[in-house]
């Protein structure tokens, strides 16, 4: 096979574009809100309230029992059938969300239970209410544990973003695609997405290692 | 500091207990770990509760600051609160509970992501709502007093068992406590390091602190203690002045528990 220098050499900044405008916010904004919807999943399923446990135990049961593309269609193509009608971004962000407040919502949940329950009574003791004991003794505690689980669901996420190129968002792989329809080069221009997907996890991959040695600095080495 | 600064009671007189505990009860299922206990502990007193395990006594003093919700009796602190267990209890009344009593941990506790000194502002700033400043110059001071004011800002994993647990005491008496609670505080402890926390806590006796301790030290329990009562399954079997109780004990099951004790092999 021959390599088209040139074509790789000119697809390469609208690729890595794509990626830097679609891909890469659109897993940040999905991850922010995603962590939030999590952790609040996770207080449902441990609050001790069975009404609110049930809610949060069913809605992770359904994201991580469907398919993420299924839950995609469903948003950007099933919903105007009752007449919601989302844009394709917003369609989007709300899919991913979604998914990753599934996923996310056992990682803070089962991390908030490895935090030793004296840690709790520690914070009672000193008289601290439950929320103000989860938020200054749990939660930074919980964060570190959850640190590498949590990175591998964003990595994810950041590929999974692809899939959004079939409902319409300009993303990295939907310009990759629109320039191997038009070039005929598949080979070529699906390696380059391939490879520029890459490198972008690689540096987010240095993110979390860095973060971990951040929240683990109280801890015996 | 000594215990004079600590929040003197809105009423109630000088001579009332500073907690009465009357017709505690406490069951885990079956289990009924606490048949009807009576306590009282007086302004300045160091009541030791020994017993074997199982017998109840680290269950009375979670009761006393609300870390088990008894099913049944009442704890009253002087100038309140008093709250009656065995019906739904506001968690108001046992914040209130809380705010009595300091506690110190067998395992110390300790908040590992905060430094020492985090942890012992934590409670005076977060939940009191004192200055930071203040709160800071009092940390300072109480880590002088045990010996620990070069660790301030160090992490609790770079402290000794015995730094630890002496970071816990000053994290207690920050809060300028009526009552201090120690749950067998020198149990974890590698021997050589028990004589440290031990000495921190006759100090503070020597003070005048209120203290109830579990523990199993009997000869500093004779030594430090103004009372000693003993319990054994769920009941106080043996009550008076340490030298009664451990000396010469009334009862058969004080005297077989001293005995084994004193002589475990």
């Amino acid at each position: 096979m021959d390599v088209d220098w040139e074509l790789l050499r000119t697809s390469l900044w609208p690729i890595v574009r794509a990626g830097l405008t679609g891909t890469i916010p659109l897993s940040l904004a999905s991850f922010a809100l995603g962590l939030l919807l999590a952790l609040v999943v996770a207080l449902m399923r441990l609050s001790g309230n069975a009404v609110l446990a049930a809610m949060g135990r069913a809605y992770v049961s359904v994201i991580r029992g469907t398919p993420l593309l299924v839950q995609l269609f469903v948003i950007f193509y099933g919903l105007p059938s009752i007449g919601v009608v989302l844009p394709p971004w917003p369609s989007a962000l709300i899919a991913f969300s979604l998914n990753v407040g599934g996923y996310a919502a056992e990682i803070i949940r089962a991390a908030i239970l490895s935090v030793p329950k004296g840690q709790w009574e520690a914070g009672h003791t000193i008289g601290m209410s439950r929320g103000l004991t989860l938020r200054r003794v749990i939660l930074p505690q919980a964060a570190r544990v959850s640190v590498p689980p949590l990175s591998n669901t964003f990595i994810s996420l950041v590929k999974d973003t692809s899939l959004a190129s079939l409902i319409l968002v300009t993303e990295l792989f939907r310009q990759a695609q629109e320039i191997a329809a038009f070039s005929q080069e598949f080979m070529l221009l699906y390696l380059e997405a391939a490879a520029v997907y890459w490198v972008f996890c690689l540096v987010l991959s240095s993110g979390q290692t860095r973060l971990e040695r951040r929240l683990g600095r109280y801890v015996a080495h | 500091m000594s215990p004079t600064d600590s929040r003197t009671p809105p009423e109630g007189g000088a001579n009332d207990p500073v907690v009465a505990v009357t017709e505690l009860r406490k069951s885990f299922g079956e289990n009924h770990v606490l048949k009807s206990i009576d306590l009282s502990v007086s302004q300045g007193q160091v009541l030791a509760l020994i017993g074997p395990s199982g017998s109840g006594k680290t269950t009375v003093l979670r009761c006393l600051n609300g870390l088990e919700i008894p099913d049944g009796g009442r704890v009253a602190f002087r100038g309140g609160p008093s709250v009656e267990f065995g019906r739904q209890v506001p968690r108001r009344q046992l914040a209130a509970l809380r705010d009595r009593s300091g506690m110190v941990f067998q395992h110390y506790n300790l908040f590992p992501h905060r430094s020492v000194l985090e942890n012992i502002i934590e409670g005076p700033v977060q939940v009191q709502k004192r200055p930071k400043a203040e709160a800071v110059r009092e940390a300072e001071d109480l880590l002088r007093r045990v010996g620990l004011q070069d660790k301030k800002d160090q992490y609790p994993h770079q402290l000794s068992g015995g730094q630890q647990q002496r970071v816990g005491i000053v994290r207690a008496l920050a809060l300028k406590p009526a009552l201090l609670l120690f749950d067998e505080p020198t149990s974890a402890l590698d021997p050589e390091l028990v004589g440290d926390v031990l000495h921190v806590i006759k100090e503070l006796a020597e003070e005048g602190w209120t203290m109830v301790m579990v523990t199993h030290e009997l000869a500093f329990a004779r030594e430090v203690a103004t009372e000693v009562v003993f319990m054994d399954g769920g009941v106080v079997v043996e009550r008076g002045h340490p030298d009664q109780v451990l000396r010469e004990p009334r009862e058969e099951r004080t005297r077989q528990f001293v005995h084994r004790l004193l002589n475990p092999f």
